[in-house]
Formats: structure tokens, C-alpha cells, sequence
């Protein structure tokens, strides 16, 4: 049994001991480490990890992640190359790595089965998370909440005056179809999956007797179940689209493209000053106005001011705690007087290379944490150059999981440090990013490889992922031959990144 | 016990030991000797997790081990008696209990004639030649993992049991250099919640000045301290904390934090009123004023309109029953609500309109949009008219919206406006292409027409033909212009 009683923590056996009750109730952990949402998704459901590391600074959570890992290792085999970039990744790595030398890990001499791992920071790539998902399965996580690996759909999706619990995941056959499709085939692919259906049920107007029996034993509980299945999903498509139409999802959509592209930045901030002052939704203004912050390195102070102003006038004035947190994550900033890009890269880069201080303090860390979005993407190749109509029927990139606009960072810099087995070659991105980055190969294991093993790649997103990623990784894993795992803190989206830095509960 | 009292003779006799009497008339020191000797083998024997047989009872005739002998170990008072303090001294542990004499396992049964508790401060200098090991068995220990306790955990043994979650007291790291050195054993491992159980200690044991000049210069550490104190709520402490470091912004910011748990509304504007001095940024000082401000005005309004609404007189509040108290709404909101129910009061009343822009510095933008959108809800045609109407120089009346009027349509068409209303403001949008959009949209025929004219296009006009209805004005009007020879049509 394991003896590790790292949840229950220090803090709550303090208050107990406090409040005189300590020796009065007996305390047990539920040792619930990882889980499996689905084949390829494995999940630590701690929502409370983004916020307590990226805004309090808490490493509370960095033991836990280190017993999934070594949980994971146990199980499948040590991991042949490990990559990692952030902090904290850092951090979970070196603890992981003093855990398994003292267990003295039962992992020796087993094959390893995961070729790679991949830690990443949330932090390292925010744009993502604050993109609007446009893929099946981040479009119903948007829209409806998606908890657990399972949505609760309401009457006007079932048609019916009853809300449904539906589990979302491989099992449903239907949404493992469209799951990772771009929401502008989800309808058609529907649409045709019900007339199949349809012919299925009217074959049996020619059955005889023995066909019809046949018919009914074999293949009828079946095709109702896919009946079933495929009436939610287009139920919960049409009411997507209502929604959207409302919310004018497209202009909302050009918005972020622009500021993805870096350009009209003048008038997405007049679109974002508007929303505001039409008091659309508390949640997604600040959503915006996060994204303008990374994407240009702060706001201008004018608009710093005016737009925290108008916020705090349509949306309450005790927002101000929520704009000192999303100030202290970085994710919404001022351009501080004579912050030219240049200006900020120099320092970045002394501050970098002075690694044989070895320690970055504070203050400088949340200066650090200064997006270069722009340079970034340019030396990534985020923004895809498209003649012609960019085909989301038959993605040709990553970029698909955002109509074509921009592939997402994350997934790039996994597919790049994979493509080379290393760093090598990223340094210039790995300065822009301001993250510490490692990569350890363990070449004692590397004869026992099987290529098979190889393929294996278990990603670890720190803080949260998002479908969207999931989606970019899975086609990724079809185009190369990798098969990816994905273990996460939790799932999230830009609203959870939102309502996990607000001070004020809506 | 599930031994007899046959077997327990037997036990004692046997060859293991040195038979022990009550008659010996023997030497004390050697006696003294021969029971180190024996407690010795005892313990080996004891220590022997083989033997099954042998189950550990405590005094109380609890199992060893069992959730209830824990219980009273713990609730039990170690170190109460001085021969209790006396092993402390050497020895660090929750569990430590005195074992009472009581029982036949009693360590008096070693020694001649001495039932008295006092014959432990004899072995002092026993327990001074192997510092870490107690002479006489620890029936009060607890089994398992616990049993491999000593005194003698290093700060990074330390911390790494503490990782672990396993018993572990932090008392004997009592000079500064200790505990600091424990602190960074801790924070070089990287488990928060092992800094956090450390912080815990030292916040008990060093005075807060001596704490804070610590942290101060170890930034992990020092954030691990405040969130620790925030999610306990020790806002004293977090106060003077950043007090301390000269953070004055987030000082102001906690402090501020606390009108979320005043409920109240008077008690909830008195506590802003005090946080109006602090040390905020300008701009957030303003805020806070203004914070200040609008509770204060809302709690008027409040006080104002209920009791208006009671009366019954009121025509507004009779067609339109409030839905909400208007305290501790936004602005913006409280705009809406002053535009909807109080429009054409004066600037000199707090529930007017104009009174509230003026206070706040609402820009026009702004306001203009609340007020519209308030005046539409109430399908006040000719206050929307209003809002947009100014007289040039001329003195002739021209319309003019600071927010572009394809929002005014949105705004009046999202409240149902009659179709002539909606038609006159579609026709002022400025951009050609979303004017077509909307007329087209909104079925604002004479404004596609005329708009088609202007652009000559023929097409356009010809296909928008088929949309109106056979027969009616739209299409007789359409004709007409189709065939006027007057216009040199684009396509």
C-alpha cells in the first residue's frame, strides 16, 4: 500500500490540530491519482493546480504530478527521452527523478514501453488556451462544460423535456468520428451519417420473416443506439450554432484572427472596448482582453487604462483584484514606458545567459514572463501562409484546429524538439519564450527500445490543456506515426483560465 | 493478554534472560548492569517482526497500532511528568508515553524492589551512552513505519520524510541556523506542501520580525508563506507582512479584498470609505473613490425607490416592477436602471442620469448606448429620437451617434422597433455595404431600393425584386426605377 500521504497536507492537519479535534477524527488520503477520461487522455483533475501555481506561486501539486509520473513508470516502463520546458516542469521532473532513485524503483530492468515524455508549462503558450475552440469536441467543451469526460445536454438539445448526463469519449462512435473535426464538416458528416441510418432502418420493408428476425436480434439495438447518439450530437450542433449566431461568433472569430496575425490592432481593441461597454459577458472581455495583452506584449498604457476603466464600470469595480491577478500572471499587462520589442529582448537575454547565477528572483521572473507572441510565431511558422482557401475538410496542418489561422504553439514545439530528438536548433525560440527548457535521454534503456515504444509519446501539460491541442496532437500522431498520450492537471478552456483568475465570483 | 501465567514464568525463566527474583540480594550496580543487558536482548526480541506471536498491548489493553490506541496516545499528555520531560530531552516524537507501572510488561520487574518510576532518572547515564536509543522498551511506540523513529533526522532526511507524509516533529531544529537550513533543504526539494509544513513550524517558533527578515530575501519560500496565510485567512499577519516588505500596493489590495465578506451595505460603505487612503496606484485609487461613490449613491437610490414602489403612486415602478435591488450593481447597470426609471429628473437628484455621467465621467459612448437601450426596452421612440438629435450651427437638426448607428439598429431591432423606426436609422448607417446588410436583413425594403439606385446596381436591385411581395408597393417602386432611363446602370 502506498505509504505516501502527500494530499493531505500540512495546512489542513494544522487546523485540526488547532480547532483541539486532530486526534478526534481519523484522516485518510484517497490516493485518486490519474483518471482515464479516455483511450489516450489521462487526467489528475486538479483544476485548482493553474491557480495555485501560476497566480499564488504554490508548489503544492508538484509532489502529486511526480507520483503520476512515477505511478506511469511503474506500470509501463522507465521513459526512454524526457523533454521539458517551464519551471515547473523542471521542478516535477527533478523530484520525480529523487523519487524514483529513492524507491530504488522497481522500474529497473523492466522494458520501457513510452519512448518520450514531454512536460510542458501552461504558461509557455497562454494563446492557446485563450483561442475560441472551433473543433467538435472543444466547441461542446465551450459551449456546455464538458466535466470528467462527461456533458450535461439540456432540453433544447434532447428535444425532449428532460436534461441527459452523456459520456463523451471513444465508447460513443458517432462522437469519436467528428470529435476532432472542424465544426464546418461536423453537420455534414452528420447529415450523412442520418440518411445511412436511415436506409439501415428501411431495408427491412424487403425482409421476410427469417431476414426481419435476423434483422431485429442482430443489427436493430445497435442502429437505435447509433439513432440515439447521432440525434444528441445534432441536437447539440444546432444548438451551438443558435448560440453563436447570437453571440456574432463571427465577428468574434475575425477579432482573433487579426490579433493572432498582428494586424488591425486598432480595431480589434475598438471591437474589444465595444464589447465591453455592451456589457456582453464579463468572462469573455476579459478573455479578449488577455489575448491583445500576450499577443502584443501588454496593452499601450492609454488603453491599459481606458479598457480597465470601462470593465470596471460595466462589470463592477471590485474587479480591480481580478485585474491585479491577471497583472501578477502575466496574462494581462502594461507596456512599460520605452518597452520596445528590442528593449525587452535585450534584457530577456541577459537575465537568460546568467544562468550561472542561478537564480532568477521574482521580480525579475514576472518581468520574464514577457511574451514575445509576435517573434515567436515568425520564427515558428505559426500563421500559415494559405493561396487560396485554406481546405478544413482535408487539413494539410495543425493549423485546422483554428480554421487555418494558427497552429497552436504548444503543439509545434512538441513537434519540433520530437522531429530533432532534442533542443537543438531552438534556442533562439527557447530565449523569446523565457522558459527554461531540459531534455534527458536515458541511454542505458535505449537498446531495449522497441520501435514500437518509440512511436509512444506521453505529453504532460502542467496547469491545464485544452481539446484543441488535443486534437492538433492526435492529427500530428496520424501524419508521423506517433502515437500521443496525454496526461493533464485538468482539462480547461479560456473561460476556466478566466474564471480561475477572477477575484469575484459572476 | 493472551498469555497464561504459566507461559509468562516460563518466558521469564527462560534461557534468553537472567533470572530475575524479587529476592536478590545482589549489588545494585551490577544489577544495574544485568538489567541494561536484559532490556537489551528484550528489545532485540521485541523489535523482531517475525514473531507473531507476540502482540504489543498497551497499557490500556489496546492492540498496538489499533485507530483506538492511537487516539489516546496522542490525546494522552507526554512529557506531563518529569520523567517524562527527562526522555523528551533525548528524544523527539508525538508518541512518546511514559510507560505506567501498572502492567506485567512493568520495567520495574527489572530491578529489585524498584516499582517506583523514579528508578529511570538512575539510567541517565545509560541513556547517555547511546544517545538514540532508549533502554527500556517503548511499548507505547507504534508498529510499522513508525518504529524506525529517532532523534536524529538530518534537515534533508527530514524534509524527506515529510514529503512522505510520515510522522515527523520538527521541534529539535530550535537554533535559526537549523531551521534555516531546514527551509531550504525544503525548498530545494520543491514540494510546496512540504515548505508550507515547515513555514508552520517556524511562524510558531520565531518572533514575526525575525520571520519576515528571513523570507524576505527567499522568494519561494516567502510565496508559499502568503498563500498560506491568505487561504487561513490570517489577514493580521498578511497585513503586516507586507508591511514589512514595503509592498504597498498588495497591502492595499488585501485590505481592499475584505469588503467581499461584508455583506451589509452601510457596514460595507463605511469599510471602503476606510480603504480610500491607501496606498493604491492613481488610477486605482480613483477607482476605489469611485467604488466608494457608487454604494453610497446606490444605497440612496435604493432606500428612495422602495419606498416609491411601496406607495404605488409611481407609474414607472407600477408598469415596471423592479426585479432587483440596485445595490452593489455596476455602473453601467445602475445607469441602465437611473435611464429606465428615472430619466427626466433633473442633474440635481442622485438617481438622474445626467447627475450619474457627470459624477463618473461616464463618456458619451457610454452613455449613450445605456440610454438608448434603456429608452428602447421602453419603447420610448421619441427620447431614442432625441439622443441623437442636435441642432448645427444652421439650426437645422441632424443626427448624430457616437457609436455607429448599424449598433442603434441592433439595439432597436433586439426591442422590437416598428419597422418606419428601424428604417429611418438603418438609413443612416454610414458604411454602404452594412447598410445593405441590415436593410436587407431587416426587411427594410425602401432602404435596399433606394440604396441599389444609389450604387446602380442593377443586379442587385433585379434579385431583390424576387424577395418583396407580388403586387406591392416595393415592387411597383422597384419597376419604376428599373425602367427609368435615367439611371446608367453598372450592370
Amino acid at each position: 500500500m502506498d505509504t505516501s500521504k502527500s494530499n493531505l497536507f500540512y495546512a489542513c492537519e494544522m487546523v485540526l490540530e488547532e480547532e483541539g479535534i486532530y486526534g478526534d477524527v481519523s484522516c485518510d488520503e484517497w490516493a485518486f491519482s490519474l483518471l482515464p477520461l479516455d483511450v489516450d487522455l489521462l487526467s489528475m483533475e486538479l483544476p485548482e493546480f493553474f491557480r495555485d501555481y501560476f497566480l499564488e506561486g504554490d508548489q503544492r501539486w508538484i509532489n502529486t504530478v511526480a507520483q503520476a509520473l512515477h505511478l506511469l513508470s511503474t506500470l509501463y516502463g522507465p521513459f526512454l527521452n524526457c523533454y521539458g520546458i517551464g519551471r515547473c516542469a523542471k521542478m516535477s521532473y527533478d523530484l520525480w527523478r529523487k523519487l524514483e532513485e529513492e524507491e530504488d524503483s522497481e522500474t529497473k530492468g523492466r522494458r520501457p514501453e513510452i519512448g518520450h515524455i514531454f512536460l510542458l508549462d501552461r504558461d509557455m503558450d497562454f494563446v492557446t488556451a485563450l483561442c475560441s475552440q472551433v473543433v467538435y469536441e472543444g466547441l461542446v467543451d465551450d459551449t456546455f462544460r464538458i466535466k470528467c469526460g462527461s456533458v450535461d445536454f439540456g432540453p433544447e438539445v434532447t428535444s425532449s423535456d428532460k436534461s441527459l448526463k452523456v459520456l463523451l469519449n471513444a465508447e460513443d462512435k458517432v462522437f469519436n468520428e467528428i470529435r476532432n473535426e472542424h465544426f464546418s464538416n461536423v453537420f455534414g458528416f452528420l447529415s450523412q451519417k442520418a440518411r445511412n441510418l436511415q436506409a439501415q432502418y428501411d431495408r427491412r420493408r424487403g425482409m421476410d420473416i427469417k431476414q426481419m428476425k435476423n434483422f431485429v436480434s442482430q443489427e436493430l439495438k445497435g442502429l437505435k443506439q447509433e439513432h440515439r447518439l447521432l440525434s444528441l450530437h445534432i441536437g447539440a450542433c444546432e444548438s451551438i450554432m443558435k448560440k453563436k449566431t447570437k453571440q456574432d461568433f463571427q465577428e468574434l472569430i475575425k477579432t482573433e484572427h487579426a490579433l493572432l496575425e498582428g494586424f488591425n490592432i486598432r480595431e480589434s481593441t475598438n471591437y474589444i472596448e465595444e464589447h465591453i461597454d455592451r456589457q456582453v459577458s464579463p468572462i469573455e472581455s476579459l478573455r479578449l482582453m488577455c489575448l491583445l495583452s500576450i499577443t502584443e506584449n501588454g496593452l499601450i498604457p492609454k488603453d491599459y487604462r481606458s479598457l480597465k476603466t470601462q470593465y470596471l464600470q460595466s462589470y463592477g469595480p471590485e474587479h480591480l483584484l481580478t485585474f491585479s491577478n491577471l497583472r501578477r500572471a502575466g496574462l494581462l499587462t502594461e507596456q512599460a514606458p520605452g518597452d520596445t520589442l528590442t528593449a525587452v529582448e535585450n534584457k530577456m537575454s541577459k537575465l537568460v545567459t546568467d544562468k550561472a547565477a542561478g537564480k532568477i528572483t521574482d521580480a525579475f521572473s514576472s518581468l520574464a514572463k514577457r511574451s514575445n507572441f509576435r517573434a515567436i510565431s515568425k520564427k515558428l511558422n505559426l500563421i500559415p501562409r494559405v493561396d487560396g482557401e485554406y481546405d478544413l475538410k482535408v487539413p494539410r496542418d495543425m493549423a485546422y484546429v483554428f480554421s487555418g489561422a494558427y497552429v497552436p504553439l504548444s503543439c509545434r514545439i512538441i513537434e519540433q524538439v520530437l522531429e530533432r530528438r532534442s533542443w537543438q536548433g531552438l534556442d533562439e525560440v527557447i530565449r523569446l519564450l523565457n522558459c527554461s527548457e531540459f531534455a534527458f535521454t536515458d541511454m542505458t534503456k535505449e537498446d531495449k527500445a522497441s520501435s514500437e515504444s518509440l512511436r509512444l509519446i506521453l505529453v504532460v501539460f502542467l496547469g491545464g490543456c485544452t481539446f484543441s491541442e488535443i486534437s492538433a496532437l492526435r492529427f500530428l500522431g496520424r501524419e508521423r506515426g506517433y502515437r500521443f498520450i496525454f496526461l493533464t492537471t485538468a482539462i480547461t478552456n479560456s473561460a476556466r483560465l478566466m474564471e480561475a483568475m477572477s477575484e469575484v465570483k459572476a | 493478554m493472551n498469555r497464561t501465567k504459566g507461559d509468562e514464568e516460563e518466558y521469564w525463566n527462560s534461557s534468553k534472560f537472567k533470572a530475575f527474583t524479587f529476592d536478590d540480594e545482589d549489588d545494585e550496580l551490577s544489577q544495574l548492569k544485568e538489567s541494561k543487558r536484559a532490556v537489551n536482548s528484550l528489545r532485540d526480541f521485541v523489535d523482531d517482526d517475525d514473531d507473531d506471536d507476540l502482540e504489543r498491548v498497551s497499557w490500556t489493553g489496546e492492540p498496538v497500532g489499533s485507530i483506538s490506541w492511537s487516539i489516546k496516545e496522542t490525546a494522552g499528555n507526554s512529557g506531563s511528568t518529569p520523567e517524562g520531560r527527562e526522555q523528551l530531552k533525548g528524544r523527539n516524537s508525538f508518541y512518546t508515553q511514559l510507560p505506567k507501572p501498572t502492567s506485567t510488561y512493568s520495567l520495574s520487574s527489572f530491578f529489585k524492589g524498584r516499582t517506583r518510576p523514579g528508578s529511570f532518572q538512575s539510567l541517565s547515564d545509560a541513556l547517555s551512552d547511546t544517545p538514540s536509543k532508549s533502554y527500556a522498551p517503548e511499548l507505547g511506540r507504534p508498529k510499522g513505519e513508525y518504529r524506525d523513529y529517532s532523534n536524529d533526522w538530518s534537515p534533508s532526511d527530514t524534509v524527506r520524510r515529510l514529503r512522505r507524509g510520515k510522522v515527523c516533529s520538527l521541534e529539535r531544529f530550535r537554533s535559526l541556523q537549523d531551521k534555516l537550513q531546514l527551509l531550504e533543504e525544503a525548498v530545494s526539494m520543491h514540494d510546496g506542501n512540504v515548505i508550507t509544513a515547515v513555514l508552520i513550524f517556524l511562524k510558531r517558533t520565531l518572533s514575526k520580525e525575525i520571520l519576515f527578515r528571513e523570507l524576505e530575501v527567499r522568494q519561494v519560500a516567502l510565496r508559499h508563506l502568503i498563500h498560506f496565510l491568505k487561504e487561513t485567512g490570517d489577514q493580521k499577519l498578511l497585513l503586516d507582512l507586507f508591511r514589512f516588505l514595503d509592498r504597498t500596493e498588495e497591502l492595499a489590495l488585501t485590505h481592499y479584498r475584505e469588503h467581499l465578506n461584508i455583506q451589509d451595505p452601510e457596514k460595507r460603505k463605511e469599510f471602503l470609505k476606510t480603504c480610500i487612503g491607501l496606498p493604491f496606484s492613481a488610477e486605482d485609487s480613483a477607482h476605489i473613490q469611485d467604488h466608494y461613490t457608487l454604494l453610497e449613491r446606490q444605497i440612496i437610490i435604493e432606500a428612495n425607490d422602495r419606498h416609491l414602489e411601496s406607495a404605488g403612486q409611481t407609474e414607472i415602478f407600477r408598469k415596471h416592477p423592479r426585479k432587483a435591488s440596485i445595490l452593489n450593481m455596476p455602473l453601467v447597470t445602475t445607469l441602465f436602471y437611473a435611464c429606465f426609471y428615472h430619466y427626466t429628473e433633473s442633474e440635481g437628484t442622485f438617481s438622474s442620469p445626467i447627475n450619474l455621467k457627470k459624477t463618473f465621467k461616464i463618456p458619451d459612448k457610454q452613455y449613450v448606448l445605456t440610454a438608448l437601450a434603456a429608452r428602447a426596452k421602453l419603447r420610448a421612440w421619441n427620447d431614442v429620437d432625441a439622443l441623437f438629435t442636435t441642432k448645427n450651427w444652421l439650426g437645422y437638426t441632424k443626427k448624430r451617434a457616437p457609436i455607429g448607428f448599424h449598433r442603434v439598429v441592433e439595439i432597436l431591432h433586439k426591442n422590437s422597433a416598428p419597422v418606419q423606426i428601424l428604417q429611418d436609422y438603418v438609413n443612416l448607417v454610414e458604411d454602404v455595404d452594412t447598410k445593405l446588410n441590415l436593410a436587407t436583413k431587416l426587411k427594410c425594403h425602401d432602404v435596399v431600393i433606394d440604396t441599389c439606385r444609389d450604387l446602380k446596381d442593377r443586379q442587385q436591385l433585379l434579385a431583390y425584386r424576387s424577395k418583396v411581395d407580388k403586387g406591392s408597393v416595393e415592387e411597383e417602386k422597384i419597376d419604376a426605377i428599373l425602367n427609368s432611363s435615367q439611371i446608367r446602370w453598372k450592370n
